[in-house]
């Protein structure tokens, strides 16, 4: 069970890994996306993304401004303009 | 005949270009290296935010409340001609091509009754156009000071077009960059870039995209996401341009090297027959003056 999740800027490919969820700060509000999430598209506001590898561990926090977020039957796939 | 002493200097000028020709050479095929792999790894965000742009346009009809940059500004009088050029030098014709074909289309608009503008990134573009469009050149970008164009470049860029373009200087704006397609063959490309021509509609997938969920409304992403697809379209020519800069520097660089050991097998040739030829009215000299006594 494990939700397949890629970050990518337009220099390179940040991510692609399989993770337990990852937090969204989307911008009418954050949201959660595990796996098997409902097809959905949406702006992110300047942040961090919260990635939990597994359930109930410490969240990775990744900042990212300019970003988009895009939820399909592949996973999560965030486009964002600037990491870090 | 040029004397012994011409011969040799000129033998050393051409060997000391060809090491110069050569280095480049190695550099450029170096960077090529480098050039083509970034080029590379851009393409996962381009092809995604393509494919995103792409789903969304099949959804939403283009009308005078859409976002200007997609829609128009309702008129196609004045256009700005964005070409990219590079730094430096010794790539061949690689500049040249891209200017020659801004200058076609420049004609070409102008024939059609249109003002034509441009905005002009690198250095090498500058004297070729300045010289025929004296009083058109609306604004030049230098990037003499960065290493490797990037993103932030191609930021900087497409902010400046987008106040441009909302400040109603221009009403259509073509992009101008040499596409990369082999180390031997850049192609210059001419590519509309603003207004957004409305991505290719991908085939909705049954089902998959019926119940996708947007938030906010599909309108608002769209008009986010098109100054994104701008500076994305940006950075992709920055980095295929760059990439065609170096091959075009190698290709041409290899060709001189070869030209230059050429010519020097060709004086060495030269060099050795007037020495024996001097050697040989020697000999006869001497020996015509022994014969006498």
């Amino acid at each position: 069970m494990a939700l397949h999740f890629e970050l990518v800027t337009p220099a390179k490919l940040v991510r692609s890994e399989d993770v337990h969820m990852v937090v969204v700060p989307g911008t009418e509000g954050e949201f959660g996306v595990l796996e098997g999430h409902a097809p959905f598209m949406s702006t992110i506001a300047d942040g961090a993304l919260k990635v939990y590898r597994t359930d109930g561990a410490a969240p990775e926090e990744i900042r990212i401004t300019g970003g988009f977020a895009e939820v399909g039957d592949k996973g999560l796939t965030v486009l964002a303009e600037h990491v870090g | 005949m040029a004397s012994l002493k011409e011969l040799k200097g000129r033998i050393n000028s051409v060997k000391s270009t060809q090491k110069i020709t050569k280095a480049k050479q190695m550099v450029a095929a170096a960077k090529l290296r480098k050039a083509q792999a970034a080029a590379e790894s851009a393409r996962p965000y381009a092809a995604r935010l393509a494919e995103v742009m792409g789903s969304l346009a099949g959804k939403i009809t283009v009308s005078e409340n859409s976002p200007k940059l997609l829609a128009g500004t309702g008129s196609d009088k004045v256009h700005l001609l964005v070409v990219m050029n590079s730094d430096k030098g010794l790539a061949g014709a690689f500049n040249s091509n891209i200017v020659k074909a801004a200058r076609i289309k420049a004609k070409e608009l102008e024939a059609q009754g249109k003002t034509v503008l441009f905005y002009l990134v690198g250095r090498k573009g500058r004297a070729p156009l300045r010289r025929e469009f004296p009083k058109q050149i609306a604004h030049l970008f230098d990037t003499t000071d960065v290493r490797d164009p990037g993103f932030d470049e191609a930021e900087r860029i497409a902010n400046e077009l987008v106040a441009l373009y909302e400040a109603g200087k221009f009403d259509v704006a073509h992009l101008f960059y040499s596409k990369f397609r082999s180390a031997l063959v850049q192609e210059p490309t001419d590519q509309q870039i603003i207004p957004v021509p409305a991505p290719k509609a991908v085939a909705a997938t049954a089902g998959a995209d019926a119940v996708t969920e947007y938030e906010p409304e599909e309108e608002e992403i769209l008009a986010a996401l098109l100054p994104r697809y701008l500076r994305t379209q940006l950075f992709g020519a920055l980095l295929e341009n760059a990439a065609s800069e170096q091959g075009a520097s190698m290709t041409a660089m290899d060709n001189a090297t070869r030209n230059a050991g050429d010519l020097i097998k060709k004086l060495t040739i030269q060099y050795n027959r007037s020495r024996q030829a001097a050697i040989t009215t020697e000999l006869v000299e001497i020996i015509a003056g022994a014969e006498a006594l």
